[in-house]
């Protein structure tokens, strides 16, 4: 754009008289589907900040070893119930990069706890990309590097430390790992049944719609709990823990589909009537693919609120189980397992931050919450 | 149809369903492998007391555990004959208990009631919670009230319900020097019914109801207020505005009967999550009820004991569904007795 000299402002393009000068209007009219959602979604930032931090928390999964200063079964005696360690950065008024202080138990015999001195004579700065404990990089790949640890002689329980003397920061970590993927996969079983059982009702009707109806309202008129109680009793108590988590996924999945079912056998019922089924069926299409085709990706993005809305349920429900101990079982750390130690009201009063992997529960069960909500709100962009 | 012949083909209705649920659980506590008599046989030959073995032997013929499933169900229901004659669950025979070497009836008795009085009060304190927060966030949206209403609610949802219970036990023992543990103090265990009593049991009420309650709660007040700002946005709304009507006579007059369907409606869903709740909280809190006897019956294969609680339960959420259905007939004109015809 050049200005002349009397002060007018001029395009320099050359000008095409065949220009349609409606494309930018045009561009908007023919925005795809997902771009309208997702303008829409961006305005509603608790549940953008939500998504931003969920994919976050699920992309640190594969490195929690690399961010976890202890591997979780490692022990330090010398540091039973330790409570949390601020990481300090100046000593004595003057900068010396992230530093602790190292501690010593001494055993209060009157009370049977430990207590800590605190050495505060000894900065004992933190050291970054250093060896430790070895472990598998995202499952795969051998290695003994962790992003940060202490040095000798000194430790680092950002969190504080349990029973055993575990890193409670590095077992959050560690079990977030199981924790997030239960959801995922029970999310998943409940996919499958759910579309499959709410389209086929939904779609055929008659006889098989009402069995299906009777069996749906009889699984919702249970309550969970006792009945994935009972179920996880079923499970052998000689599997191993990645047989367990995998079976005790699949049992959160087996009991969600209900409501995830009726939802989708009301849509096909609506939908089923529309012409372009009827063109389809016309045209000798057969009914598995008009379902898959012509019906599910209609409301495919309604069904994705509403597993983002399930999920929390789930990890609720893995924490629940392993709580009560018929879910997971150490040595598999998840959140439930770790809280499993915080069961009595005495580490409550004595030992608090044992209870701290309640806080990533509570955060990651309020973001999908969110992220949910907003992308309800934001699915129907023709909507005002 | 009648509202009483509505009544009596949804009283039908629960009934088979009960049937169904029935064979499921029966199905269900006899997924792990063996039973707890055969485990118990087992353990008694390797350690060699025939004596016992004789007893336990005894046992597994008497509750009939040597036969087929299918027969050991339909003696179980009390459909069939079993060894001692038609003595089953239809028949008020509940079955015994291995682990405690009792009868089912005697272990759970008071349980029973206990567990109906919290999920009762549960319920009570869901209603009266939900209600005047919801109609308030609705009725001042998008102001403090909505916003602490709304985040007071999403922490309820967020917070697993054991957690809850522990840290309100201890912060209520703490503060307000609430009572810890059970249902009443130890003294009036076993007691007839009095005053006292009375007065410790509604004491150790309050944090298991508030706790067990929360979620619904937090859930039920999203709902009405919802429903109550789809209402409030209505033409009525604002002819009854513009006419000069009281807004609080207005709001209670008019919408909120609108919104008040779905909290009735609601209980059948509700229900079910509340009694998973007290389950849960029962065994965090040491409660009376049938939560912590469950619990131990899965663990150990006592599975009539297991059986029973589970059937206890399912007939708990159908009777409440069940009520919550015939309410809303009462409730709203509109619903049609023959249900939803597809």
């Amino acid at each position: 754009m050049t200005q002349l000299p009397d002060g007018r402002y001029v395009d320099d393009a050359p000008y095409d008289p065949d220009e349609n000068i409606n494309r930018i209007e045009r561009a908007e009219f023919d925005a795809p589907n997902w771009l309208l959602i997702w303008r829409k979604f961006k305005q509603h930032k608790l549940g953008l900040w939500s998504g931003i931090f969920l994919l976050f928390s699920y992309l640190m999964l594969p490195f929690a070893g690399f961010i976890a200063p202890y591997t979780p079964s490692e022990r330090n005696a010398d540091h039973l119930y330790a409570p949390p360690q601020m990481v300090q950065w100046f000593h004595e008024g003057s900068l010396v990069g992230p530093f602790v202080y190292p501690r010593t138990a001494v055993a209060d015999l009157e009370n049977f706890q430990w207590t800590y001195e605190t050495d505060t004579s000894r900065p004992m700065p933190l050291q970054f990309f250093c060896e430790g404990d070895g472990y598998r990089l995202a499952g795969l790949i051998k290695t003994d590097r962790h992003l940060f640890c202490a040095s000798e002689g000194s430790t680092v329980f950002l969190l504080g430390s349990d029973r055993l003397g575990r890193d409670v920061f590095s077992r959050i970590l560690y079990g977030a790992q199981l924790s997030l993927t239960v959801g995922l996969i029970g999310i998943t079983v409940s996919f499958i049944l759910g579309i499959g059982f709410g389209s086929i009702a939904g779609y055929f009707g008659g006889r098989i719609d009402w069995f299906i109806q009777r069996k749906i309202e009889i699984l919702r008129s249970l309550p969970e709990l006792p009945l994935w109680l009972a179920l996880s009793a079923a499970v052998p108590s000689s599997w191993g823990p990645v047989a367990v988590f995998f079976i005790i996924s699949v049992i959160l999945g087996i009991l969600d589909w209900p409501g995830l079912a009726r939802a989708v056998r009301a849509k096909f019922l609506s939908l089923r009537e529309e012409e372009y089924v009827r063109a389809a069926e016309m045209m000798g299409a057969s009914s598995s693919r008009v379902i898959r085709r012509h019906l599910l990706p209609n409301f495919v993005s309604h069904l994705i609120a509403s597993a983002t809305l399930s999920i929390p349920a789930m990890i609720l429900g893995e924490t629940a189980l392993s709580f009560l101990g018929l879910g997971l079982r150490a040595p598999a750390v998840s959140w439930g397992v770790m809280l499993n130690d915080a069961q009595n009201l005495a580490s409550i009063e004595i030992y608090p931050w044992t209870a701290i992997p309640m806080l990533p529960i509570i955060i990651v069960v309020l973001a999908f919450n969110f992220l949910g909500d907003g992308l309800r709100d934001s699915l129907d962009p023709y909507e005002q | 149809m009648s509202l009483l012949k509505y009544a009596a083909y949804r009283f039908m209705t629960m009934l088979l369903t009960l049937g169904v649920v029935s064979v499921l659980v029966f199905f269900i506590i006899n997924l792990p492998p063996g039973d707890y008599l055969s485990n118990q046989i087992a353990e008694l030959r390797a350690t060699g007391q025939s004596a016992a073995v004789e007893k336990a032997e005894f046992l597994r013929a008497e509750y009939a555990l040597d036969r087929p499933l299918w027969a050991q169900y339909l003696i179980w229901a009390g459909a069939i004959p079993g060894p001692n004659g038609f003595s089953g669950l239809l028949q008020g025979d509940f079955g015994w208990s291995f682990e405690f070497d009792q009868p089912v009836a005697d272990i759970v008795g008071d349980a029973l009631w206990l567990t109906v009085l919290v999920n009762l009060a549960a319920v009570l304190f869901v209603y009266m919670v939900a209600l005047p927060l919801g109609v308030l966030a609705a009725a001042r949206s998008k102001t403090w009230v909505d916003y602490t209403a709304a985040f007071v609610g999403y922490l309820g949802l967020a917070t697993p319900n054991f957690l809850l219970a522990l840290i309100l036990f201890y912060y209520g023992q703490k503060y307000l020097g609430l009572p810890i543990g059970g249902l009443m103090d130890p003294q009036f265990e076993g007691e007839p019914m009095s005053w006292d009593k009375v007065k410790s049991i509604l004491i150790h009420l309050i944090v298991p109801t508030f706790v067990i309650g929360t979620s619904g709660a937090a859930a039920m007040m999203q709902r009405l207020r919802a429903n109550l700002l789809d209402e409030l946005g209505k033409p009525y709304v604002e002819t009854a505005r513009a006419k000069g009507m009281a807004p609080a006579r207005m709001l209670s007059k008019y919408p909120l009967r609108m919104a008040f369907n779905p909290f009735v409606a609601d209980i059948g869903n509700l229900l079910p999550s509340m009694i998973s709740g007290s389950v849960l909280v029962s065994v965090v809190l040491g409660l009376q009820t049938i939560g912590p006897a469950l619990l131990a019956a899965l663990k150990s294969q006592d599975q009539f004991l297991a059986g029973f609680i589970l059937m206890f339960v399912a007939l708990l959420t159908l009777i409440g569904t069940m009520i919550s259905d015939l309410l809303l007939v009462l409730l709203d004109p509109r619903i049609r007795y023959g249900g939803r015809k597809a």
